[in-house]
């Protein structure tokens, strides 16, 4: 173009070629230091591309001289927390599950810790908010089948509910009353009747009082008289709103036709010590925990240090 | 200026930069630099070290940015990272400020304020101090290398170099114990940021302020053309007066044979003075451009140069648009109030004090304890065995003062019992008590139980009261959710 040739006259520099608004532009040229910088750049990206993997190929990309991954760097990082996190996991191992209750440091990683692990291992049943569904207990609630406290929540993770072939498992069994012939569909219709109202899901009815003497000759030894429950069968209390299988009439009669045996896996052996105490710990903090029974006090000896009172 | 494009050659696509040796001058305006320098240094240097005493719990750094801790502390004042508003509006001010101080006196930041001034001046000084003043740096730079050429240039830039690391030294120290960060350096145990910090600003410092100079004003730095937009024809900005000097008489003698022979003769003995102390190496008689970064080093040379040939001073000089056309036409210049008090700065003044006080308002009367409630969702409710219903919050208290407080939570609007995630139902009450530590967050786990006839989505409040001292207070509002009827 005939314009590239023109040169400005004030600064002897030449335009570019373009106007707008009468305002034209001059070729001036770029600062030495700045085609520099521009090189640098490129020996940069050129050394990168040597040092770290960069080239995508069928496999993998090319894995630079430096043997640096994305992997290695995670890997490493978790070896790190691992270590870094080795110590207060040996602390929750040696202190009882109790005592984290009342050690706020060791409260609050144990709940972290319990919160994880119940993600990975105890969601698949119990929901990730721990809510349960039916056949499967509400963790946040305060209906415990064998005990609430942390300690005893610990060992029902441990051992498991009728685990086969663990010896400390939680292991009872509620007869299928229907189905080995026990009752007659009449009888357990009665029961239910009678269960129903000592719930407080229906009005007394003949039925309901025919359902009294079969309930304190079949049922009474483990739910108790009153229905209250036996935490030492796992027997639950028939007598809140709270139903592992469902409280309506026809959940009920199933129940008690063909009896209901779940399983709770034991995770002694699968999980760790810690692991096992954090998830204690966490699903008591949802809400639902009971707090240890007080043990019964033993008289101690007054105080004194030498000075009278 | 040579043509830096010869037409008959091929474009030169990229120019070294031409060398600068700008001489040395006295006058009123470098004594005004002298005296910023000393005071912007000064500030930067010592800040770190000042004390501020906050008691056991919180460092007693005057001025500390904790970013650990997230943190900010400045004298009496701590900033929380929810309250960084402040450190916004501070910039804001900042930024406003700017536009104030340009469409008043034009660009004084950069003349006289402007980090990449003060440095690349006091490198300026130790240059002239081990190399000599402009002549005498020129011909050094054109002698060969030899013995005395690499000691003083071996001088200047170790010099150089200490000002630089102590420049970037000095950085780290507002983001830690400045003490305890200066023995950790010394013996090897400072965090690697540490060191790589004062590498880098080591490293740029010396570079900038060094050799890249007015480079960074003309290329690199954005502010120049941003300010472009603040100046108008009322800004002060450092002008030649053309009307006045032009045409050039070319030597004192000529000025008076020119006088004598009724030749008309400019005030301006051409004598290169105001282009040779410039910093930047422009030509201020060119007219205004975008190297001029108004520190007035020309006004000094070009006013010695009229004292000596019995003139009036400021041929070069402060003047804005609007005076240059009033002095061109014989009409005395506005005053300054006049020049000073215009909607545009008055508006930026306004804007700026009105931030300025609101930030005040609000630091005065700012809570130093905070509560915040979130419901747990999942699940929403609980039905316990009582038949009553459960629900669950995740409630975080702020201490923001430099104590450990202990506190009291307390439920407002829901007929229920409360308790937290150590305690059981059976420790249930009506208020749970936690223990804040100093300057933390607290955060717990609350459940509030309640019978479950009301209303499926019900108001209740969490009020955190203080059991220490003022008995500060704060609230969160929160839902309590019952179940549908049916469920
Ligand atoms: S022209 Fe004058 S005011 Fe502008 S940068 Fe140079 S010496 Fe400073
Ligand atoms: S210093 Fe003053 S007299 Fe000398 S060339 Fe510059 S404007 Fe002219």
């Amino acid at each position: 173009m005939a314009d590239d040739k023109r040169i400005d006259e004030a600064t002897g520099t030449r335009f570019v070629g373009h106007e707008w608004d009468g305002i034209e532009e001059l070729d001036t040229p770029m600062p030495r230091w700045w085609l520099w910088t521009f090189y640098a750049s490129i020996v940069f990206a050129i050394g990168y591309c040597i040092a770290y993997p960069a080239w995508p190929l069928m496999e993998r990309a090319t894995a630079g001289v430096l043997g640096w991954t994305s992997e290695g760097e995670l890997e490493a990082e978790m070896a790190r927390e691992r270590t870094r996190s080795a110590g207060v996991l040996a602390e929750i191992a040696r202190t009882p599950a109790e005592k984290i209750l009342s050690n706020p440091r060791l409260l609050r990683v144990a709940e972290e810790g319990g919160r994880s692990a119940f993600k990975m291992h105890c969601v698949q049943c119990h929901g990730s908010g721990a809510a349960g569904s039916s056949g499967y207990p509400n963790l946040n609630d305060d209906d415990w089948l064998w005990g609430g406290d942390v300690a005893t929540i610990e060992r029902t993770i441990q051992h498991g509910i009728r685990q086969p072939g663990d010896d400390g498992t939680r292991m009872s069994m509620m007869p299928a009353f229907g189905k080995d012939g026990i009752l007659t569909a009449a009888n357990i219709d009665d029961v239910v009747s009678h269960v129903r109202v000592i719930s407080g899901q229906e009005r007394p009815s003949a039925a309901s009082r025919r359902g009294v003497a079969l309930f304190s000759a079949n049922c009474a030894a483990c739910h108790g008289d009153g229905g209250q429950g036996n935490r030492s069968f796992g027997a639950p209390s028939l007598t809140d709103p709270i139903w592992l299988y469902g409280g309506d009439r026809d959940a009920i009669t199933r129940t008690v036709t063909n009896a209901r045996y779940g399983i709770m896996p034991a995770w002694v052996g699968r999980l760790d010590p810690a692991t096992i105490r954090m998830l204690a710990v966490y699903v008591h903090s949802l809400g639902g925990g009971e707090a240890t029974p007080a043990p019964t006090p033993t008289p101690s000896p007054a105080p004194g240090n030498g000075q009278p009172k | 200026m040579a043509s830096q494009n010869d037409p008959d050659s091929p474009a030169r696509l990229f120019e070294a930069r031409r060398k600068i040796f700008p001489r040395k001058i006295d006058g009123t305006f470098r004594r005004l630099k002298w005296a910023i320098m000393i005071v912007t240094l000064t500030i930067y240097y010592v800040t770190p070290w000042l004390r501020w005493d906050r008691g056991a719990w919180a460092p007693d750094q005057a001025v500390l940015v904790d970013l650990a801790n997230r943190r900010f502390y400045m004298f009496s004042i701590e900033i929380w990272p929810h309250e960084f508003y402040y450190v916004a509006g501070l910039l804001i001010m900042a930024g406003i400020g700017l536009f104030l101080v340009t469409s008043a006196v034009g660009r004084a930041w950069c003349g006289y304020a402007c980090p990449q001034t003060v440095w690349t001046d006091l490198f300026l000084h130790v240059e002239r101090a081990i190399e000599g003043d402009r002549n005498a740096q020129v011909r050094l730079q054109n002698a060969p290398w030899g013995p005395a050429k690499i000691a003083k240039r071996g001088a200047k830039w170790s010099v150089w170099l200490l000002i630089s690391v102590l420049t970037g030294g000095a950085w780290i120290f507002y983001f830690a114990d400045a003490p305890a960060l200066a023995r950790s350096l010394f013996d090897g145990t400072a965090p690697f940021v540490a060191y790589g910090t004062i590498a880098v600003l080591t490293a740029t410092t010396f570079i900038l302020g060094g050799f890249m100079r007015e480079q960074v004003c003309v290329y690199m730095c954005p502010w120049p053309r941003i300010q472009g937009a603040m100046l108008d024809e009322k800004s002060l900005v450092v002008t030649y007066k053309a009307w006045r000097g032009e045409p050039r008489s070319r030597g004192l003698k000529r000025a008076v044979e020119g006088e004598a022979a009724l030749v008309p003769a400019g005030d301006c003995i051409d004598c290169n003075a105001c282009v040779a102390v410039c910093p930047t190496g422009i030509d201020i008689r060119e007219g205004p451009q975008i190297g001029c970064i108004t520190c007035a080093l020309c006004i000094d040379a070009c006013d010695q140069m009229m004292e000596k040939v019995g003139r009036p001073i400021r041929l070069i000089g402060y003047t804005t648009d609007a005076d240059e056309k009033l002095a061109r036409s014989g009409q005395p210049a506005l005053s300054p109030v006049r020049r000073l008090l215009r909607p545009r700065t008055i508006l930026y003044f306004a804007v700026w004090a009105a931030i300025g006080l609101a930030m005040l308002f609000a630091l005065g009367n700012r809570a130093r304890i905070d509560l915040s409630v979130q419901q747990s969702r999942n699940p929403v409710w609980v039905r316990l065995s009582d038949g009553s219903v459960r629900n669950s919050y995740t409630v975080k208290v702020r201490n923001m003062e430099a104590r450990p407080r202990e506190v009291e939570i307390a439920i407002d609007g829901a007929p229920g019992v409360i308790w937290n995630e150590a305690g059981t139902r059976e420790s249930a009450g009506r208020t749970v008590r936690m223990r804040v530590d100093a300057d933390q967050v607290a955060k717990a786990q609350l459940f509030v139980a309640a019978p479950a006839a009301g209303d499926a989505r019900q108001p209740i409040r969490f009020t955190v009261r203080a059991l220490d001292g003022d008995g500060a207070t704060a609230a969160g509002e929160s839902y309590f959710e019952r179940p549908e009827a049916g469920q």
